[in-house]
């Protein structure tokens, strides 16, 4: 072990290397946390909606994204975008679509539980005060669906962030990738992936922590 | 949009003297081994730091849950560079090991954090009455474990297990980063090589969604065979 040399963690080096991935991997799990809840939304009203032509498709995008490995849905995407538009995007433009729609699948599920959870009670009560279906999904069910289901969907946020590293398989430049480059560069490879390991840990703990936390203060107790 | 179909692709030849059917199917060997053994030690380790997190010594408990927060916050992939590059430098004795073992210890790790958490919670699912019958009995605390809990644990969480078992498939995927001939790097390089990706890819999905129903079925029918009649979800 006496041949770990850290010096190479200066902040110059570390601000140009691995800031910029660092920068990328956040936006990207924010972007994809945020339309993933949106579309996982609709995909799960889609599913409880009762009507098979919503439901099938839903089903289908939902069970289908769920059982191909995210590597797989990453080539996928990078694949086929610019062959229905006829030019080349980016790789991180790739990446954002992919995550967006793969965890688009994994927080539907999450707010179909939580929909689920909500007494019909909530639902006919709406009715009586003469809502219609959107309103009361508006304004009475999917608010403390929303609610309920929180810590589990800041759980899968922690866990898209540690997927975001997957897009290493098309080179996007994110934390993992500026590690490693800063690594290779330098020729200390085994301590930046050790640092890329402990800067994972430490934001994946702390957001779990603070999961923790918010799941004591927030839970309904009936 | 036309897109000109070409299955006969598969029965082309690489170059090397094996079609790229070949080269895919024992792709797909690749990764069912990696997984399998990667299943192994899940199972082995996670089974173990899942019953210390039950048990009444303070120490033991803080270690079980040392070990699930680390293998459970930081990205498989990480982890598995983690073995490949950073432990055979700290450990010099490792650097011959094969890195075929090395991603089935980085992946075995990582799923035995997730079989520890749903071990532990099968263990806690079972009534209180169950530890103190055992030691009204007269069976010491591994006794109890071993002949009382763990039996009805695990056929609580079998279905969890079920989907653990189906994610370390999905999870074999990282170990194209470390040059395992499995079915990721095969998709990778068939697709620069023939530029034929959609068939590729296609036919690579195909093995992996086989693959986990398989895992699926395979597990219905160990959930069959072990279930206790009478006991909650196994009346039939």
């Amino acid at each position: 072990m006496s041949n770990f040399d850290f010096s190479v963690f200066n902040f110059e080096l570390l601000q140009s290397f691995v800031w910029s991935g660092f920068k990328f991997s956040v936006q990207l799990t924010l972007v994809a946390m945020i339309g993933g809840i949106l579309i996982g939304t609709v995909l799960a009203l889609m599913r409880l909606s009762g009507v098979k032509l919503l439901e099938i498709p839903a089903r289908i995008y939902v069970d289908g994204l769920r059982s191909i490995p995210l590597v797989m849905v990453i080539l996928w995407v990078y694949l086929l975008i610019p062959l229905f538009l006829g030019h080349s995007i980016g790789k991180e433009v790739s990446a954002i679509v992919t995550f967006t729609i793969f965890e688009a699948a994994y927080y539907s599920e999450i707010m179909r539980a939580g929909i689920q959870s909500i007494s019909r009670g909530q639902v006919y009560a709406g009715q009586a005060v003469g809502l219609t279906y959107a309103q009361n999904m508006r304004y009475v069910i999917l608010p403390q669906a929303f609610r309920n289901m929180l810590p589990v969907l800041l759980t899968q946020t922690i866990v898209l962030f540690q997927d975001t590293s997957l897009v290493y398989a098309i080179g996007a430049y994110d934390l993992l990738h500026g590690f490693e480059t800063l690594g290779k560069n330098y020729g200390r490879p085994v301590e930046t992936y050790l640092a890329a390991a402990i800067v994972y840990f430490v934001v994946c703990f702390s957001l779990s922590m603070t999961v923790k936390r918010l799941q004591k203060k927030i839970a309904i107790v009936r | 949009m036309k897109y000109q179909w070409d299955w006969q692709i598969f029965l082309q030849d690489t170059g090397g003297g094996e079609t790229y059917l070949h080269w895919m199917l024992s792709a797909w060997g690749w990764t069912l081994s990696v997984a399998g053994l990667g299943w192994v030690v899940a199972l082995l380790f996670g089974a173990v730091i899942g019953t210390l997190r039950t048990v009444p010594n303070k120490a033991l408990q803080l270690f079980g849950n040392a070990w699930v927060e680390l293998f459970r916050n930081i990205p498989v992939l990480v982890q598995v560079f983690i073995w490949y590059y950073v432990i055979p430098e700290m450990v010099p004795a490792l650097k011959s090991v094969p890195s075929f073992l090395m991603v089935v210890c980085a992946l075995g790790f990582f799923t035995s954090a997730r079989v520890a958490e749903q071990v532990r919670a099968g263990i806690q699912s079972l009534p209180r009455g169950q530890m103190m019958a055992g030691s009204a009995m007269g069976l010491t605390l591994p006794q109890t474990y071993r002949y009382v809990i763990l039996p009805m644990a695990f056929r609580i969480i079998l279905p969890p297990l079920t989907s653990e078992a189906m994610n370390i498939i999905k999870n074999s995927s990282v170990a194209f980063a470390v040059s395992i001939a499995e079915l990721i790097q095969f998709a990778m390089q068939a697709q620069e090589e023939t530029s034929r990706g959609i068939e590729m890819y296609l036919g690579v999905t195909v093995l992996y969604v086989v693959s986990a129903f398989a895992v699926n079925r395979v597990m219905a029918f160990i959930e069959g065979r072990v279930r206790v009649p009478g006991t909650v979800g196994a009346a039939k």
